[in-house]
């Protein structure tokens, strides 16, 4: 089960992020997890948000650029080695991440991560069959 | 048929210099007895007609310019009564007012010439459907190909431009076999055509390109989506429109109509005509022209050219494609830079779609800084950071290794640089700006 997850191109100028937020508060539109990856000259802002096909096109209607990419969001018991249980599944099924990041709010003893791996079918496989919980899209 | 006038096309090159000769003095006296502006530059520097003995003479005369046209506007510069010109056209330029040219019933005739010259040397003749998908309007595109295509018995298709479903509609339906647009009109053609998935559903033979910079990379991509041999032709509506030359089959060069047009190469500071082969700003004097003549010409096109004997059989001399103009180079740590050289290398990265694109040039510590920001775009963008540092790795690469010079390249916000009249402005040189 996967959700969707906004990518967007910021420029790395003051008020580029600011716009950004500012314009998908205005248009009613809630962010749920976000994580921010820079670079000297650009960033690329990840947003998990309640429509992101309006996102989508409120970003395109001021000129920002941005791409849908399918991840998986997992809860993940709030306990010390939580974690590090799910991460082991996925490492001893050879599947690599490329980034991870926090969900801002928690649920019954439950953290939600979202992970976006090299190989999403199967990590999302790997981790059906072992009974950890994914996050279904309509619960964001 | 392989030449529409071989007399002129294929005319020895002693006979050429006699033939223009001739004609140059024609043309320098009519001028100077009915265009004042070019009276009173002759008078200046003390020159009579009469000292026009001939091709030999033709770069004792003065230069004309661009800001001429601007001066003189709109008939100022005309050397007939209004009563003989039978149409005008008109070009914007990128700065200013528009500029006018006026065409007597011979001028329409001699144009509709230049242009059949180049359709038959792309294969048309009389069975061919002549799709002319440039502006029919002042812009000198449309009918220029419209003529030519009339000229040689050929079908005229007059669709204009713009509506791009219904023109490849129109194609298919009408059996277009020659295309005449914009190259980057082509390409979005092609573009489109892959899409609906309809390309052995055209004809297309050839196609004629021109009215804007285009490179050969552009040249592989249209010919293959398009599926046809594509020409390059190259004119501007002061010396007369499209066909003022024009690619053979060999396709090494520009064939110059100079039985109408004598093209010269000079030093665009000092004015002096190069020695044969080398590049600087290309020059053109109408030798033929009633309506609107000119001499000495001053395009700004930054060009060579080649006077071997072509493999065609044509004996005028061919251009090569314009590498830029003389406005628009820069000089960057000693290095010539052309913008057009930048976009093809974007071209290339971009998938079809050159992305919009500045350079800033500045000085710092008595060196030249060397940037070109990119516009992000939906194709170059993806959710991970290293294939788009990968993206600004291979742009910068490319451009160093096509420049010579390796510039800093920093991707942008889409449409977030600036822009006059929905042209991008290309090139901030701030080192001119202190």
């Amino acid at each position: 089960m996967f959700i969707k997850q906004l990518s967007i191109f910021v420029e790395n100028k003051v008020g580029r992020l600011q716009s950004i937020i500012n314009a998908l508060g205005e248009n009613d539109i809630n962010i749920s997890a976000l994580s921010i990856a820079d670079t000297t000259d650009f960033g690329i802002l990840r947003i998990i948000v309640d429509n992101p096909d309006k996102a989508k096109l409120v970003l395109k209607g001021m000129g920002v650029i941005s791409k849908a990419t399918d991840v998986v969001a997992v809860y993940i018991d709030d306990r010390s080695g939580g974690l590090a249980a799910v991460l082991n599944l996925v490492s001893d099924a050879g599947i690599g991440i490329e980034y991870m990041y926090a969900f801002l709010g928690r649920t019954e003893g439950k953290a939600l991560m979202v992970l976006k791996a090299d190989d999403e079918v199967k990590l999302e496989k790997v981790l059906s069959e072992n009974g950890i919980e994914l996050a279904k899209p309509e619960k964001i | 048929m392989k030449y529409w006038q071989q007399e002129f096309e294929t005319m020895p090159r002693e006979q050429i210099k006699k033939d223009q000769s001739e004609k140059l003095k024609w043309q320098v006296e009519r001028m100077y007895e009915k265009v004042e502006l070019f009276k009173k530059r002759m008078d200046e520097i003390g020159l009579k007609p009469e000292d026009i003995k001939g091709v030999e003479d033709l770069h004792k005369l003065p230069f004309s310019y661009k800001q001429d046209l601007r001066d003189y506007y709109p008939y100022g510069l005309f050397a007939v009564p209004m009563k003989d010109i039978r149409r005008v056209h008109a070009s914007s330029g990128t700065t200013g007012k528009q500029i006018v040219v006026g065409y007597t019933d011979r001028d329409l005739g001699l144009w509709a010439d230049c242009f059949a010259r180049m359709l038959i040397a792309t294969g048309a003749d009389e069975n061919s459907f002549v799709h002319v998908g440039y502006g029919l309007g002042l812009f000198t595109g449309g009918f220029g190909a419209h003529d030519g295509a009339v000229r040689i018995g050929a079908t005229a298709i007059p669709i204009s431009a713009g509506n791009t479903q219904r023109q490849i509609q129109t194609m298919i339906d009408f059996g277009s076999t020659v295309l005449c647009c914009t190259p980057s009109y082509a390409m979005y053609l092609g573009e489109v055509i892959e899409e609906m998935g309809v390309k052995d559903q055209l004809k297309l033979k050839a196609g004629i390109f021109g009215a804007e910079p285009w490179t050969e990379e552009m040249r592989a991509q249209i010919e293959e989506k398009l599926g046809l041999k594509a020409y390059d032709i190259y004119g501007l509506s002061e010396i007369m429109g499209p066909g003022v030359s024009y690619e053979c089959e060999y396709q090494c060069g520009m064939h110059v109509c100079e039985d109408h047009f004598i093209p010269e190469i000079i030093d665009p500071d000092t004015g002096e005509v190069l020695p044969e082969g080398e590049w600087g700003e290309l020059v053109f004097t109408t030798i033929t022209k009633e309506g609107f003549p000119l001499i000495r010409y001053r395009t700004r096109d930054i060009c060579s050219l080649n006077y071997e004997p072509c493999k065609c059989g044509r004996t005028h001399v061919r251009m090569n494609k314009p590498q830029g103009r003389t406005d628009d180079m820069l000089i960057i740590r000693g290095v010539n830079v052309f913008p057009s050289q930048i976009e093809e290398v974007l071209l290339k990265i971009g998938g079809d779609i050159t992305p919009n694109y500045q350079i800033i040039v500045d000085r710092e510590n008595n060196t030249d800084t060397f940037q070109v920001n990119v516009e992000m775009s939906e194709e170059l963008f993806s959710d991970g950071i290293k294939a788009i540092q990968k993206v600004e790795k291979q742009i910068s690469d490319s451009l160093r290794s096509t420049l010579g010079i390796g510039p800093k390249v920093s991707l942008v916000n889409p449409k977030s640089i600036e822009r006059s009249e929905g042209k991008a402005k290309r090139v901030i040189d701030k080192r001119k700006l202190r």
